[in-house]
C-alpha cells in the first residue's frame, strides 16, 4: 500500500513552543484515521501543519501523490456566514481546482446539486448561507469537499455542535469516501464513534503516545497517559536537544510494521522512556 | 414652472465644466462604489477612510513639489497609498496585527507627514484644495485619468472577481487551494488606492470616500446579494452625482459641489435606510405575520 502523506520527526508549534513534538509515521493512502487527544494535544496543530497553514517548525512533511489534492475542514471556520452567498455558490467554491478564476461553472452546476443532493440540502440551493442553522452549515460545507473530489481529506472536529442524526449522515459520507479509497484523517473526541467507525487511530498528547489498530490505541493507559502528557506546558522550556540520530528507527519501519506493533511511534521518540523514569 | 424647472435640470449643463464634472462623476460612480461593496462586505469600510489619508502626504509632496500640478499631485498620491496598503497588508500577513491596528498605524503616520508637508509651503487654502477637491475644475487630464482608472477598474474587478469574493467568504479555504489570495487581497487594495486617487482630483481626499462607501452602504437596503449590491450602489452613486451637481448649481447660498454630492449620497442613504424593502426601518415597525414555514 502506497503512503499518502509521510511525517519525519515532525514539530509543530507556535511561538517556538512544540504543539506536536517529534512525530514520525505514515497516513497510508485509503486510510480511515482518527485523531484523537485530549484539548490542546496538537490534533488541530497536525491537520493545520499537514494541509500548509501553518510552518513546520522541525522535520518535514512528504505529501507524496497528494499534493495538489488535500481537502481541509477547519474546526472553526472562517467563513463570513453574513456574506451575501447562497449555497450553490459555497459549494461550487469546491470546483476552484477545475475552473479557477475565469471558467464558467458550466456542468460543475450539476455536479454541485448532486453534493447538495447527498449531504440532504436539496431545496436550500438558493438559500444564502447566513439562514442555515449550525447542521446545515456543516453538510453545505461537506458538501464542498464532496466537489472537492479531493484524494486526501482532513476533517478537524467536524461533529462539534452537530445533532446525532446529522453527525450520522456525515459519517455514512465519510465511510462512502473510506470505501472509494480515499485517505480521511479526522480529529475527534467521541470515542465511541472512533471504536465505531475508525479503523486506525493516532492519539497525540503533543507527543505521539500510539498510533495504530484503534482497539490497540485506546487503551486506558494509552488514554491515562495521554492525559498526564498534554498539561505539560513550561514558559520557559528550553531549547528542545532532542538528537535526530538517535530514533532514525522511526523512519525505516514501513507501514506494515507500524500496524503491527502500533506503539512504536511513542517509542520512537522516547518519551515513554522518560515517563517511565 | 415645468420650464423653470427644466432650465434649472439641464440649465447648469450647457456650461462645459458642468459638463466635464458630471462625466467625471459619472466614470467614478461606475468604478468606486463596486469596491465599497466589497469594503463594507468585508467590515472594511473604515479602510478606505484610512486609505484616503494615507494618499495625503503623497499628494502633499507632489504640491511641495510643482505647486498645484495635477500630474505630480497624483503620482504622489498613488505612490503614497499603495505604499501604506501594501506595507499595512505585509504586516497583517506577517505578524499578529489585525489589518485594522496595522492599517491605522501607517495612516496615522502618513497623515501626521502630509499635514507637515503641506504646512511647509502652502497655506491654508491650498489645504483645502488638497482636501476637498475641485469637481469644477477638472481639465481633459483630470477627465482622462478619471476615465481610465474607472476602465482598469471595472476590467480588474470582472477578471478578479471570483477569487476576491472567495477571499472575502473563505479566506482559508482559498489558502489552502491556491496562491491567488494574496496578490489578490493586494490587487483590491491597490484598486481601492487609484479610485480614491482618482476621486481626490474630483472631490478631495475626504469626499472621494463618500463616493465610494456611501453608495455601497445604501444598496444594502435594496438587494441582498452580489448581482443586486453592485448595480444599485452604481445607480446611487450616478443619482447622486447629478443631483449633487445640480443643486450646487441651483442652489442660492454658495454650496460647494464636492460635498454637495456627497451630501446627496448622505439623503439616498438616510432615505433608503428609512424605507428600503432589505431591513429598512419603516418596515420594522410593521410587523408582517409569520409564514407557515
Amino acid at each position: 500500500m502506497s503512503e499518502a502523506i509521510r511525517l519525519h520527526c515532525l514539530t509543530l508549534g507556535y511561538d517556538r513552543h512544540p504543539a506536536v513534538h517529534h512525530l514520525d509515521g505514515a497516513i497510508a493512502e485509503g486510510d480511515l484515521l482518527a485523531l484523537v487527544g485530549p484539548n490542546g494535544a496538537g490534533k488541530s496543530t497536525l491537520l493545520k501543519g499537514l494541509v500548509g497553514e501553518i510552518p513546520v517548525l522541525d522535520g518535514r512533511i512528504e505529501r507524496g501523490p497528494a499534493k495538489a489534492g488535500i481537502a481541509y475542514l477547519p474546526q472553526a471556520a472562517e467563513i463570513d456566514r453574513g456574506f451575501p452567498l447562497s449555497v450553490l455558490d459555497l459549494v461550487a467554491m469546491g470546483l476552484w481546482r477545475r475552473l479557477g478564476a475565469w471558467r464558467s461553472l458550466g456542468r460543475g452546476r450539476a455536479a454541485c446539486e448532486a453534493a447538495i443532493a447527498a449531504v440532504g440540502l436539496s431545496g436550500f440551493e438558493a438559500r444564502p448561507i447566513g439562514t442555515l442553522s449550525g447542521g446545515q452549515f456543516q453538510r453545505a460545507l461537506f458538501a464542498r469537499l464532496i466537489v472537492q473530489d479531493a484524494r486526501v481529506i482532513l476533517l478537524d472536529e467536524p461533529f462539534t455542535g452537530i445533532d446525532a442524526r446529522t453527525v450520522g449522515d456525515l459519517i455514512a459520507l465519510i465511510r462512502g469516501w473510506h470505501a472509494q479509497g480515499r485517505t480521511v484523517v479526522a480529529a475527534l473526541h467521541d470515542f465511541a464513534q472512533v471504536r465505531a467507525h475508525f479503523p486506525m487511530t493516532l492519539l497525540l498528547a503533543r507527543e505521539p503516545i500510539a498510533w495504530g489498530p484503534t482497539a490497540a490505541v485506546l487503551t486506558p493507559e494509552n488514554l491515562e497517559r495521554a492525559r498526564q502528557l498534554s498539561e505539560a506546558w513550561d514558559e520557559t522550556a528550553a531549547i528542545c536537544r532532542h538528537d535526530h540520530d538517535v530514533h532514525d528507527h522511526g523512519q525505516d519501519h514501513d507501514h506494515a510494521a507500524h500496524a503491527s506493533h502500533d506503539h512504536h511511534h511513542g517509542h520512537a521518540h522516547g518519551s515513554q522512556r522518560e515517563a517511565a523514569e | 414652472m415645468i420650464d423653470a424647472l427644466l432650465a434649472g435640470l439641464v440649465g447648469p449643463y450647457e456650461f462645459g465644466f458642468m459638463r466635464r464634472a458630471l462625466v467625471g462623476c459619472l466614470a467614478l460612480s461606475l468604478s468606486a462604489p463596486p469596491l465599497g461593496v466589497f469594503l463594507m462586505l468585508r467590515r472594511m469600510s473604515l479602510m478606505s477612510e484610512a486609505m484616503s489619508h494615507a494618499i495625503l502626504p503623497g499628494a502633499a509632496a507632489g504640491f511641495l513639489v510643482a505647486g498645484l500640478s495635477l500630474p505630480a499631485m497624483t503620482l504622489g498620491g498613488l505612490v503614497a497609498g499603495l505604499a501604506v496598503a501594501l506595507l499595512a497588508g505585509f504586516v497583517t500577513r506577517s505578524t499578529m496585527l489585525k489589518e485594522d491596528a496595522s492599517l491605522a498605524a501607517f495612516y496615522l503616520i502618513a497623515l501626521a507627514g502630509g499635514v507637515f508637508l503641506v504646512s511647509l509651503r502652502g497655506s491654508q487654502v491650498d489645504l483645502l484644495h488638497i482636501l476637498f477637491g475641485s469637481v469644477l475644475a477638472l481639465d481633459d487630464d483630470a477627465l482622462r485619468l478619471i476615465g481610465g482608472v474607472s476602465t482598469v477598474t471595472l476590467l480588474a474587478l470582472a477578471a478578479l472577481y471570483r477569487p476576491l469574493v472567495m477571499e472575502c467568504v473563505d479566506p482559508l479555504y482559498l489558502r489552502t487551494v491556491s496562491r491567488t489570495g494574496g496578490p489578490v487581497h493586494y490587487a483590491f487594495l491597490a484598486l481601492v488606492v487609484m479610485n480614491l486617487v482618482a476621486g481626490f482630483q474630483a472631490l478631495g481626499t475626504l469626499l472621494a470616500v463618500g463616493l465610494m462607501l456611501l453608495p455601497a452602504i445604501t444598496a444594502r437596503f435594496w438587494a441582498s446579494d452580489l448581482s443586486g449590491l453592485i448595480p444599485v450602489s452604481m445607480l446611487v452613486s450616478v443619482l447622486a452625482s447629478a443631483i449633487g451637481l445640480t443643486v450646487s448649481y441651483n442652489a442660492e447660498i454658495r454650496l460647494p459641489t464636492g460635498p454637495a454630492i456627497v451630501l446627496a449620497a448622505g439623503v439616498l442613504y438616510i432615505v433608503s435606510m428609512l424605507i428600503g424593502p432589505r431591513g429598512g426601518l419603516l418596515r420594522r415597525l410593521v410587523r408582517q405575520r409569520h409564514l407557515e414555514a
